[in-house]
């Protein structure tokens, strides 16, 4: 006989556990089924271990650029074992924590692999033996995803590393090639870059953080650049060869074929959802590129059955999981005052350094939706604050739409803009337009007054500059 | 002042409540957010807390008390200070038991006892956006869309917000103008307010789809006839007397193989009808809709022509059985050639049905019942059974579906002609 529960969520990660508080609040008796950790990539293999090793290699950097500051230390060393050892403290810690709050919610959690076996049933497997069966009138599948491989090259292991290789690292490389320049592929060239390795990133498309507007894009390459990182856009890995002590790779760009060999390698070409096994092809769901199609309230077509975050499609972000989770359920309540989540208003974030942060179109997009615009533009050279901090490289760019003075997009990069966006967020949520942000007071001396110059450079307004 | 504790109404719809539980006794220190009684309805137990501060100073209504009317005062608390007699006064002033003026000092449960979990649609008084604002009210609108309903000459006061807490946003005020009426206000100003939203399944939403398509776009025709079922009937139970268990044929069993013969005779209805050609269907495959609990299914008796009755009701038991439960394969009820829907069960005498393209027809069963009939000029009770044939006038003209329903009457009135 199965469990009965009034919500099951399948995987454990930011969409799964934040969705099952959520219906715990609203009195639902829920089950999350969890095959690895709770938490997640995200929180145990992505976001928060890659913040801990890039929090000890910007303190590393500045450790090098101590003279700027009057200070002075001699040597500067690291032991990489403790800096790995840390970032895994800090996801075990959270993880820990993400256990803890569905406990205090009464969320029944359930380790193994979940499985539609009927509509309304999930079969838990654990260690590929049946560990049971539940069953609800609402199933959630909140499964993630995992690193997508190129035909090219096969990936994982101790030659060619996939993001989780590459968060472990027994020792520092002293050479690197990341083949992949979204946020992963750049945030671990920032951090090998800044403890000392030699670091290539090759980009398939023209620019790297391609969905990133061109000029914030262009920006942070030049600065990438100076930090001794070669960027290759416009170029492909066609073959690769392991050897005893490291990788040969055979790197085709516009002006011919070059063989690049390194020590180490990192695979950071995207993410397919993890949609096997979960027993869809029986449910009437639809798959789509390796993604779970659903609608704007997460439902996939079959009764009762709803997906949300990696595993249903771009952009693949712990917030937008997590924020597609509280629809589902608030909408399985009733709540009247539920609404889809606003795609345009999704912040995305790189925590290299500099940083890169956006929300909304980039230009180029803004332009082919037929926008007339008005850009403002304000680097952080002209930000007080910033030039205090040492920090006066960056550039923040607003886009408005001439006529409505609506914001379309904000795009940033340089120190802290990770955590600036939100300002624009809640401004773009709330649908603010250029003269009511410019009416804003910003306080000083912050980075954000930058934030408002942009504004104000979107209406000829801009005072320091 | 006397406070009154009044009978709250839980729902819409509650007229009395039965007092479950007292959770103060009189004289008992009472502070907002304190837990004064359990209520019990018909459908739930809800708890009521106090809004006011003070003694309870009576209680009206004993524990265990059942029909107690909405708005009836069942205990009074004295504010801090307020003696005993305080309430003999206010029960001078109300002598015949009356609704309360202010019959809403007990707040309305935050929550139902965690019994069990129903989803709720929360009441417009508490979440639902407001109508069009009041005059002179303060309008919660986005800047953007003030901006663009300025632009447009559009009275925001005249639009209903659909953000969070009603605000007018964007999408309110997009594509308005002054000129246009405005249209958005009308039909959210009356949410009712025991309306639970219950999303559509996954089959409710195909179900909606097709069958809206098919009746907008198929001219349907309607060809009604009626059979006499008593010989069927008797050949029924005389088989049935054989069976021995093995199978179990129901008059639906004769139906189909009645069909699937009526088709054979009548090729021009086994058809299929795209936009660009007619396609003439080899094998008879009959569609028999299915019933489930949320929607319909209509599982497919392949080569129905070819198989015995026996046959045709094991599978159709099987079929009908794995239907109801949802668990039929697509290839088990995509792409018949013929659908029968059957209502006789439910006592229906006869009834039109909606095509399910690319089929061209579809026969609505009726209820076999006694009726009186003529025949040889004497009347006569027999058992009679209409049957509707519902056929898309652009694939099959209507004496094609009327050769049909003779061929069909004819095999279903002589059922031995269905054994050649």
């Amino acid at each position: 006989m199965a469990d009965r529960f009034d919500l099951i969520v399948v995987g454990g990660g930011p969409g799964g556990y934040v969705s099952a508080i959520r219906a715990a609040q609203l009195g639902m008796n829920v089950a999350v089924v969890e095959a690895e950790h709770l938490g997640g990539i995200c929180l145990n293999w992505g976001c928060i271990p890659t913040k801990a090793l890039l929090r000890a290699a910007e303190i590393h950097h500045l450790l090098h650029r101590l003279d700027e500051f009057g200070l002075a230390a001699d040597n500067i060393r690291f032991d990489l074992g403790k800096v790995v050892k840390r970032s895994r403290a800090v996801a075990k810690q959270l993880s820990d924590g993400v256990g803890y709050l569905l406990k205090k919610n009464k969320v029944t959690v359930i380790k193994g692999r979940g499985r539609l076996s009927a509509p309304g049933t999930v079969a838990v497997e654990l260690d590929g033996k049946p560990a049971g069966e539940l069953s609800a009138p609402h199933i959630i599948l909140a499964t993630g995803a995992r690193a997508r491989t190129l035909p090219a090259f096969e990936a994982g292991g101790d030659r060619v590393w996939t993001y989780r290789e590459a968060m472990v690292p027994d020792a520092m490389p002293k050479s690197l090639l990341i083949v992949g320049s979204g946020a992963i592929g750049i945030e671990f060239a920032s951090f090998y870059g800044q403890m000392g390795a030699e670091v290539t990133v090759v980009e398939l498309l023209d620019q790297i953080l391609p969905v990133e507007d061109a000029e914030i894009a262009a920006k942070a390459a030049k600065a990438f650049t100076s930090q001794g990182i070669k960027l290759l856009t416009g170029a492909e890995v066609s073959q690769v060869k392991k050897s005893k002590s490291g990788v040969t790779a055979t790197v085709i760009t516009k002006d011919g074929g070059q063989e690049i060999t390194v020590d180490r390698m990192i695979s950071a070409v995207g993410i397919t959802g993890n949609v096997e096994n979960l027993g869809t092809e029986d449910a009437g769901v639809t798959i789509d590129r390796g993604h779970i199609t659903i609608d704007e309230w997460g439902a996939t077509g079959a009764a009762g059955l709803y997906a949300i975050g990696d595993v249903a499609g771009p952009p693949w972000l712990a917030h937008k999981a997590s924020h597609e989770g509280v629809v589902v359920v608030e909408r399985l309540h009733g709540l009247a005052d539920t609404h889809p989540l606003d795609t345009s208003s999704i912040p995305g974030c790189t925590y290299s350094t500099p940083q890169i942060a956006s929300v909304g179109m980039t230009e180029a997009a803004a332009k082919a939706a037929g926008h007339e615009l008005d850009i403002g533009r304000f680097p952080y050279v002209g930000n007080g604050k910033a030039i205090a901090l040492g920090e006066s490289d960056g550039l923040i760019k607003t886009i408005f739409d001439k006529r409505t003075g609506e914001l379309l997009g904000a795009h940033m990069v340089g120190a802290e803009v990770t955590e600036l966006i939100q300002g624009y967020v809640v401004a773009k949520t709330h649908e603010t337009t250029r003269e009511s942000l410019a009416n804003t007071i910003f306080a000083h001396p912050t980075l954000s007054e930058a934030m408002h110059e942009s504004v104000l450079d979107a209406l000829g307004q801009a005072l320091h500059i | 002042m006397v406070i009154s504790v009044t009978m709250p109404a839980l729902s819409p719809t509650m007229t009395e409540g039965k007092v479950a539980l007292w959770h103060k006794a009189v004289g008992d220190a009472v502070a907002p957010g304190d837990l004064l009684a359990e209520i019990e309805t018909d459908k739930a137990i809800m708890e009521i807390e106090a809004v006011d501060e003070g003694t309870l100073g009576k209680i009206l209504v004993a524990e265990g008390t059942k029909e107690v009317p909405v708005n009836s005062v069942i205990a009074m608390i004295l504010e801090n200070g307020e003696g005993q007699d305080a309430l003999e006064l206010l029960a001078l002033e109300q002598a015949p038991p009356s609704p309360m003026p202010e019959p809403t000092k007990v707040t309305a449960p935050t929550s139902p006892l965690p019994v069990a979990y129903s989803p709720v649609a929360e009441t417009p008084a508490l979440s639902a956006p407001p109508s069009a604002s009041p005059p002179g009210g303060r309008i919660v609108a986005s800047p953007l869309a003030r901006r663009m309903a300025k632009d447009a000459g559009v009275n925001l006061s005249t639009i209903q917000g659909s953000g969070p807490g009603g605000r007018i946003i964007k999408r309110d005020v997009e594509g308005l103008s002054a000129t246009a009426p405005v249209s958005a206000a009308a039909p959210a100003a009356f949410l009712e307010r025991s309306v639970v939203e219950i999303l559509h399944s996954g089959v409710r939403k195909i179900v909606a789809k097709r069958l809206t398509e098919s009746w907008q776009t198929i001219p349907h025709i309607f060809l009604n006839i009626e059979c006499e079922l008593d010989a069927l009937l008797e050949t029924r139970s005389r088989l049935n007397e054989r069976a021995d268990g093995a199978y179990k044929i129901s008059i639906n069993d004769f139906i189909i193989r009645a069909a699937a013969f009526a088709l054979a005779k009548v090729p021009a209805l086994n058809v299929r009808w795209t936009d660009t050609a007619m396609q003439q269907l080899s094998s008879i495959d009959i569609a028999v809709a299915v019933a489930m609990d949320d929607g319909l299914i209509t599982p497919i008796i392949r080569e129905a022509d070819q198989k015995g009755l026996a046959e045709i009701s094991v599978e159709m038991k099987d079929l009908g059985t794995r239907g109801r439960e949802g668990k039929l394969m697509p290839e088990e009820y995509q792409g018949g050639s013929f659908t029968i829907s059957n209502l006789g069960m439910f006592g229906i005498k006869s009834f039109g049905a909606i095509i399910n393209p690319p089929q061209v027809a579809i026969m609505a069963v009726g209820a076999g019942q006694k009726h009186a009939v003529v025949r040889d000029g004497a009347l006569i009770i027999a058992t009679v059974m209409a049957c509707t044939l519902s056929c898309d006038h652009r694939a099959v003209d209507g004496a094609v579906g009327a050769t049909f329903l003779k061929a069909f009457k004819g095999f279903i009135e002589e059922p031995l002609t269905m054994m050649l």
